[in-house]
């Protein structure tokens, strides 16, 4: 090609006088950035090649790099902005769909970050969770008010089965293809120490993990990837994926390139051929057809294990909601439009699905008009990113949620969004045996429960400022949240006053 | 300014009960005498009793307390019961005129049974049919509020101290085996009769000090259920908990007092393995009526009466015995006002449910 | 007695080890100061071959060959730490030749250098394992 349009867009600032030129940069950088110039002793960068993933700035022991955004600037458009102008540039080059990871960085609403939370003061007094029990035991499933007593008057236990949760957060679906063995490995071991669940995604569960099968959620998707008896009977619960927030109406895709070895046996699928999710289950075209699969399920299990339908917060959730929690489902998960995503068309990613904030709200009022919200427990997932955004899903409904995007932060993620590229510097998103080694479990999974843990803490704390010392008590407690910001029918949907009322 | 109802009003209070195990009858006076020594926990702003056994010669009759704003409410409302009733007996409620009792509402009360062509059409449990008038009469009746509506009992409220109101209703006059009281230190001032405490519905009637921290949630909960939480009080939303654990779901008093001030895990976890399952079943069942936050209630119900604290037992409340009488009131002073030698006088633990019936009969 | 060891499995050969090593044995407080533009000479080294990494430096051998052969008695054991006192050492590099490891080399002064665990230099934690990414370097009791 003749003509490059693009200039790089972050460039490698190297402060030469802090070099020492130990080429850790160098070895680290699986796209080639750094290089060694022996004549001038020095290291050189190609921009062009960077991702800003962070790696090299992480590891340089002597703070000598920083990537910075470079200023090479199109000509101001307020319409046409750099990001729409590139996109022409490299379809009207490559004639391909875009293609995109992680969640949808796009300057929507962000309603968690208008929703203020409430403290108890002088008539209700606040709790001290550092000497008084603070609890955030949670248990998911269906909890269909019908009391039963034995012929002495003893209760019968007569609940379907649960997940039960130590702390109302769960790792959501990743597949061991889309992210690594040594990610999988560090979620896993994380889900069992903190006392909650991780999720297979579509990829199967590799053999070495059958041993974490207590905490771990295995899924059912599409393409089947994966399924087969023991992998449903090992398992805490099933989940149905239906849809993802990154990619709400369309299929996974995971290229044949990563489908090699231990992904291919544990996926069930050809090595190097491409593993294509279609995008609905072709054995279910309605509402009807799901009970269908949520009952093959239970039956294939003997009724011993929850199952979970997820689907992706689309325009009329709330009804789509009302009709899973009418199918035989235990729990039903919501993945928002900002969740994650190994690829995605960047179109579908940036542009379908809606905020989780909303589509929560809306389903769990909608399920409490239709008297049907013990039918099941909700989960959500789709950025869930503090554990101020968890209290808040709580608060509004939610009885626990699903985070992916933090666990991977947790484990050294940089939000490059270049998954898909397969080369993750940080041992993540990738099946390239010497980058998926960087990932060592040991620190993997210490970091995932170091900071579930100061979650937890922090959730205590904020339960304990407003005179909860249960989190069941928070659950759906919408008095305690107040809007800053949002007009009439934003209040109206997440069912909030605006702050000072 | 806002009345119940349109805006939450969250409140301090004192409560007082007193129960005969023998079923042995007294009248109003030592009540209002135990809840007028904590005069200082009230501000004038609310008061009111519950009392147990006053009408037995109408005690297969539901007696219902209505407040009326003015006769049309009170013609519309009337028009509406004797639709769903057969009206035995109604009459004004007797009262005198007391300093810092103003602007009475008509207090009327009926004694009625359910018309049973009504009650076979609708295919209702008769209890059932009861509660849907009365939220029918509260939500749909401009200017009509029944605040009681059990049998051979009733709620008598007033806004003003309560040592006033119990005078005001004559409540001297009346003979029970059980009286419950409330003074109400409102944060506002709404000063709304329908407002004021107890807060009864069939024969559950609660009197509470405290304010709840999960509101909302088991507010959501319960209106799932059928319930409309008109007054958005805690003291509303924890009887329509009560009614709906003992009449809907059969739950005794003691099982109930595990769902709404359950143990903690830590103690649940440690309990012998049918103890054990037996609270997870319940708390993970019943986990929206879960209540927390600081509450003492006393709540009053046919043949029985409870007192129970919040978990982490954040109201004092205390209970003394002599021979078959039983006292509960927020402080001491409150029982020995009425009663100086007690057999047995102690504070009951958070959670620990203090469970009294007519001759030992079952709760 | 706790000794450094690497575990191949999760070292990257990154070499930021054989930095660490370079710096905690400098006298200066700043790394950039410490190794700009010089050639460093580290106690611990990166082996490599066929993807294989791994980190090699003083085992702190019970039955040290090194001090058996020094013949001025600057190798010595001190509790279980291999040391070597620079000013009684000749430079005959006989320990070097004896160490079945290559873990002792000739220092810039003509004298030996080996490791020696940070004791002289250091907090509890030799700089090796402290700085190692992915934890491949160990500093435990086996």
């Amino acid at each position: 090609m003749a003509i490059d349009y693009f200039y790089p867009e972050y460039e490698v600032a190297r402060n030469n006088d802090r070099c020492i030129t130990c080429r850790v940069c160098e070895r680290q950088c699986a796209n080639n950035v750094h290089s060694y110039v022996e004549q001038l002793n020095k290291m050189t960068s190609n921009d062009a090649n960077c991702v800003n993933c962070q790696r090299c700035v992480s590891l340089c022991p002597t703070k000598a790099l920083k990537i910075v955004k470079s200023d090479n600037t199109f000509k101001l458009n307020n319409n046409w902005n750099q990001k729409t102008m590139k996109e022409v540039f490299l379809q009207a080059e490559n004639s391909g769909v875009l293609l995109s990871s992680m969640g949808n960085p796009e300057p929507y609403p962000i309603y968690f970050d208008k929703i203020l939370l409430n403290a108890s003061q002088v008539t209700n007094p606040s709790i001290d969770p550092l000497r008084e029990p603070m609890e955030t035991r949670m248990f998911l499933g269906s909890t269909v008010h019908k009391i039963e007593r034995d012929k002495k008057g003893n209760l019968i236990n007569n609940l379907t089965p649960h997940l039960k949760l130590a702390l109302p957060i769960m790792f959501s679906a990743m597949s061991y293809g889309s992210i690594s063995y040594n990610a999988h490995e560090s979620l896993a071991r994380a889900a069992e120490e903190l006392g909650t669940y991780y999720n297979t995604g579509e990829g199967g569960l590799h053999e070495d993990f059958y041993k974490y099968s207590k905490n771990t959620i295995v899924q059912v998707a599409s393409g089947r990837f994966g399924v087969h008896k023991d992998y449903l009977n090992t398992a805490a619960a099933i989940e149905i994926k239906m849809g993802q927030g990154a990619k709400p109406g369309i299929g996974g895709h995971l290229p044949g390139t990563k489908i090699v070895g231990d992904v291919s046996r544990t996926r069930m699928a050809p090595e190097g051929c491409d593993a294509i999710s279609p995008a609905p289950h072709h054995d279910i075209y309605s509402i009807e057809d799901l009970r269908q699969l949520v009952f093959s399920l239970k039956e294939a299990t003997d009724y011993k294990k929850p199952i979970i339908v997820k689907i992706a917060a689309v325009h009329n959730v709330a009804a789509i909601a009302s009709g899973i929690a009418r199918s035989g489902a235990d729990i039903i998960a919501i993945d928002g439009f900002r969740g994650g995503t190994g690829a995605a068309p960047t179109r579908i990613r940036d542009n379908v699905g809606i905020p989780i904030e909303l589509a929560l709200a809306s389903v769990d009022a909608r399920l409490r008009n239709e008297g049907i919200r013990d039918n099941v427990s909700l989960v959500v997932g789709g950025s869930i990113r503090s554990s101020s955004d968890v209290f808040k899903a709580i608060a509004l409904g939610a009885d626990s949620v699903y985070i992916g995007t933090a666990a991977l932060l947790a484990l050294g993620c940089h939000l490059c969004r270049s998954c898909h590229g397969g080369k993750c510097n940080w041992g993540i998103a990738t099946q390239v045996p010497e980058l998926v080694k960087r990932l060592n479990p040991n620190i993997g999974y210490k970091r995932l429960v170091n900071l579930l843990e100061a979650w937890n803490h922090e959730i205590m704390e904020m339960m304990g400022g407003m005179g909860i010392n249960s989190i069941e008590s928070l659950r759906g407690n919408r008095l305690m949240l107040r809007g800053v910001g949002l007009n009439e029918k934003e209040l109206e949907i997440l069912g909030i006053k605006h702050a000072g009322e | 300014m806002l009345k119940e109802g349109q805006v939450r009003i969250p409140s301090g209070c004192a409560i007082s009960g007193m129960f005969s195990k023998s079923g042995k009858t007294f009248n109003g006076e030592d009540i209002i005498n135990s809840i007028e020594i904590m005069h200082d926990r009230s501000n004038g702003l609310g008061g009111g009793f519950a009392a147990y056994g006053i009408y037995p010669e109408y005690k297969d009759f539901y007696a219902f307390h209505v407040f009326y704003d003015n006769t049309e409410s009170k013609k519309e409302c009337e028009k509406y019961l004797e639709e769903c009733f057969d009206v035995v007996c109604l009459s004004e409620i007797p009262t005198r005129k007391v300093p810092g009792i103003s602007d009475a509402p008509l207090i009327w009360r009926y004694f009625m049974v359910p018309l049973p062509s009504k009650l076979e059409s609708m295919e209702l449990d008769e209890r059932e049919y009861v509660v849907r008038t009365v939220f029918h009469v509260n939500t749909n009746i401009s200017g009509a509020y029944v605040f009681s509506s059990g049998k051979n009992m009733g709620s008598f409220k007033a806004v003003g101290f309560p040592e006033d109101v119990g005078r005001f209703y004559k409540l001297e006059e009346y003979n029970g085996y059980c009286f419950t009281a409330h003074g109400r230190y409102p944060t506002n001032t709404p000063g709304w009769w329908g407002g004021a405490h107890p807060f009864a519905l069939l024969d559950y009637s609660v009197v509470h000090n405290g304010e709840i921290s999960s509101y909302d949630a088991n507010r959501r909960a319960i209106e799932m259920y059928g319930y409309k939480c008109t007054l958005q009080t805690d003291t509303e939303v924890i009887t329509y908990i009560i009614d709906y654990l003992h009449r809907k779901m059969g739950l005794t008093y003691e099982e109930i007092a595990s769902v709404v001030a359950a143990p903690f895990w830590q103690i649940i976890d440690n309990m012998p393995k049918k103890e054990r399952e037996t609270h997870e079943y319940l708390r993970n069942m019943f986990s929206s009526q879960l209540i927390t936050g600081p509450f003492s209630i006393l709540v009053g119900f046919e043949g029985g009466m409870m007192a129970l604290n919040d978990r982490l037992k954040l109201r004092s409340m205390v209970v003394g015995e002599k021979d078959d009488m039983v006292y509960v009131a927020s402080e001491e002073s409150a029982i020995r006002r009425i009663q100086p030698n007690l057999d047995k006088v102690w504070a009951p633990s958070g959670g620990e449910p203090v469970i009294v019936t007519l001759n030992g009969g079952n709760s | 007695m706790k000794r450094v060891y690497v575990n191949e499995k999760w070292c990257l050969g990154c070499h930021l080890c054989e930095y660490n090593c370079a710096f905690a044995n400098s006298d200066e407080t700043d790394m950039a100061r410490a190794l700009k533009d010089i050639k460093i000479h580290p106690n611990i080294q990166v082996e490599e071959n066929n993807g294989i990494y791994f980190a090699v430096s003083c085992r702190h051998c019970d039955e040290p060959l090194c001090v058996k052969g020094c013949i001025t008695g600057a190798l010595t054991i001190n509790d279980g730490v291999i040391t070597i006192d620079k000013n009684k050492c000749i430079g005959c590099y006989t320990c070097i030749l004896s160490c079945p490891f290559g873990a002792v080399a000739p220092s810039e002064e003509g004298v030996v250098q080996k490791c020696e665990l940070c004791m002289k230099t250091h907090d509890g934690i030799p700089k090796c394992v402290q700085g190692c990414p992915n934890a491949a370097i160990v500093f435990e009791e086996r």
